[in-house]
């Protein structure tokens, strides 16, 4: 035991309880708050994580466990069209959505960071998106884009734009292309408040001086704003690609990873074998899929944070 | 010049301002004027004549009376409420106990370990899904709700630590000293002098841990399967769907209805709301 812990038990008059004692040490109080932390987390991460490996190399059913097949269910899917076609979707739909969540974003970012009357309403009502159930918001935009009820079409005839209904979610790329609208949709809120909170850190001296020598808007925001702000638009960007890549909920309602299997992300194919059809270990293997680039972005998330703590 | 600057204002400000907040909130809009409009007024296809979509004069609560009273909308309510809760109260004992642990004690691997809880904060729930529902059935958990109320934490552990380290390390550690001094064991002034101090970052944390599980989505659909045992998101989404047919009114007032509870939650505590978002960020 530490010194200190001896000298406090001699400081006061009966001596504590054993239990007490042992929490003195301070190895012995970590190890006590942190066993509730790693049981869960080792029961329900790490265990269904070794789980799922074994999954993917066996032909399990549900309700059948299954022989070792080795990489066949790998070799399997990386022979299916419709994972293709998912692999593609999960890609374009992670690199077109950050792009505009990111440019959005930090447009909407720069317009709250200005005093205006009604600041702090609009801010609190700009994050509804991102706190709302976004299976149940998801909903009003499947209703929105409803093929003949559509008040979008609504709108774009009434302003001239089109001449005949548009089939929203009955084309793959119109699909794509709406399931894309939804995910920005919720994700500009995130970015916005995020990145607000980055630029509020900025000291606005450093904008005025460079406004008193002359320089312009658009280079005042290059040479400085961005710069500083570069920290954190790098963590946010990071946690939206991750969550992004695994998305499931809005591609799951919005159109079932239809129309003809066309807009199917990784998680929604893997939700389909897996447990649509009960090909457990089909479906543990496509989830496994995504892993590599996970762990990918990962990496790189966490080496950059190290550098920007050195720093 | 002035006017200039008027004119200047309107297109960089108002303007873009005034987009934004159309687009982010219209689809709440629809979600309430949906849920009071009257079915005859609801499925008039969008080209026809004399059609405002915009308003109902003739508001109802139909869609309102037939989620309470033909569906099992009372129950969902109560079921994600009192799984958010327990997931809730579970992770913020956890996360405070290891937040505390990790940021201000000194034991062997503390490092690795800190870093291997941000690394289960970044796992997403689809990855695991599949093993977790095999899990959950073989623990016999399957369609309760304690399937829930145990495996939300896994998400919710790692970023309420996260955000209660921040907290922690901005606690003086002279504070706890002081009262060490003063005869005041480890454990005391962990629970009296330093937890006390980051109540705010308890409330964050926790107003965050509330909103993620009440939204929860894929693991209470995959692991609920009896009707009354459903939360909301999954209740509406599985049973206010016949086949291909939607019923919109009650689909949308039961969006509604679902989402007040987490608004409300959300009202009190923006501030906390925002700061727990920025510090599950930043960290």
């Amino acid at each position: 035991m530490a010194i200190s812990a001896v000298s406090d038990t001699t400081l006061r008059e009966a001596p504590p309880p054993r239990r007490h004692r042992l929490l003195e040490d301070e190895r012995w109080l970590a190890f006590v708050l942190l066993v509730p932390t790693i049981v869960l987390l080792g029961m329900f991460i790490a265990y269904p994580f070794m789980r799922g490996i074994l999954l993917s190399v066996t032909s399990s059913r549900v309700g059948m466990p299954g022989d070792f097949v080795g990489l066949a269910n790998f070799y399997k899917i990386f022979n299916d069209g419709i994972f293709r076609t998912s692999v593609y979707n999960t890609f374009l739909y992670t690199g077109v959505t950050t792009v505009f969540k990111l440019g959005l974003g930090l447009w909407l970012a720069m317009l709250l960071n200005r005093n205006f009357r009604g600041k702090a309403l609009a801010r609190a009502f700009i994050l509804l998106p991102f706190i709302i159930p976004t299976v149940l918001s998801t909903f009003a935009w499947k209703w929105m884009f409803d093929p003949t009820f559509s008040v979008l079409n609504w709108l774009l005839y009434h302003l001239g734009l089109i001449t005949g209904r548009i089939n929203w979610l009955g084309d793959p790329d119109l699909a794509m292309i709406s399931i894309i609208i939804v995910n920005i949709w919720r994700g500009v809120p995130f970015f916005a408040i995020s990145l607000l909170a980055g630029l509020q850190t900025i000291s606005p001296e450093l904008n005025e001086a460079a406004a008193i020598d002359g320089a312009k808007p658009w280079q005042r925001f290059w040479h400085i704003t961005w710069p500083l702000l570069l920290p954190v638009t790098m963590v946010v960007m990071l946690f939206s690609v991750i969550q992004t890549f695994a998305d499931f909920q809005i591609v799951y309602v919005m159109t079932g990873g239809g129309p003809a299997n066309a807009t199917h992300l990784f998680a929604t194919y893997a939700y389909q074998i897996g447990i649509g059809t009960g090909l457990l270990s089909e479906g543990a293997a496509i989830s496994l899929a995504m892993f590599p680039v996970l762990f990918l972005v990962v990496i790189v998330q966490l080496l950059y944070i190290r550098r920007v703590e050195v720093r | 010049m002035i006017e200039g600057a008027r004119w200047r204002k309107w297109v960089f400000f108002y303007v873009p301002m005034a987009l934004f907040l159309l687009f982010l909130l219209f689809p709440f809009y629809w979600m309430v004027i949906t849920s009071v409009r009257p079915d005859g007024e609801l499925y008039r296809p969008w080209n026809s004549i004399n059609y405002n979509p915009f308003w109902t004069w003739k508001p109802t609560a139909d869609h309102v009376r037939y989620l309470f009273e033909e569906t099992l909308f009372a129950s969902w309510l109560w079921n994600t409420t009192f799984i958010a809760l327990a997931s809730t109260a579970i992770s913020l004992v956890c996360g405070v106990a290891a937040g505390y642990a990790l940021s201000r004690l000194n034991f062997p691997f503390a490092g690795s370990l800190g870093t291997a809880i941000f690394i289960t904060y970044l796992v997403p729930q689809t990855l695991l899904f599949i093993p977790l529902a095999e899990i959950i059935r073989n623990y016999r958990l399957g369609d309760t709700p304690w399937s829930l109320i145990l495996t939300y934490p896994t998400f919710l552990i790692p970023f309420c630590t996260w955000i209660m380290m921040g907290y922690f390390k901005a606690v003086p550690k002279e504070l706890e000293e002081c009262a060490r001094i003063d005869g005041a064991s480890r454990w005391q002034a962990m629970l009296y002098i330093v937890i006390p101090v980051a109540i705010p970052g308890i409330l964050s944390a926790g107003i965050f841990a509330f909103t993620l599980s009440w939204n929860e989505f894929i693991y209470a659909l995959v692991f609920l399967s009896s009707p009354e045992q459903k939360t909301v998101p999954v209740g509406v989404t599985s049973e206010l769907i016949r086949g291909d047919v939607f019923y919109w009114g009650p689909l949308m007032a039961g969006a509604l209805l679902g989402s007040i509870p987490v608004a409300i939650a959300y009202s009190f505590f923006v501030e906390h709301y925002v700061a727990g978002l920025t510090g599950s960020v930043k960290g």
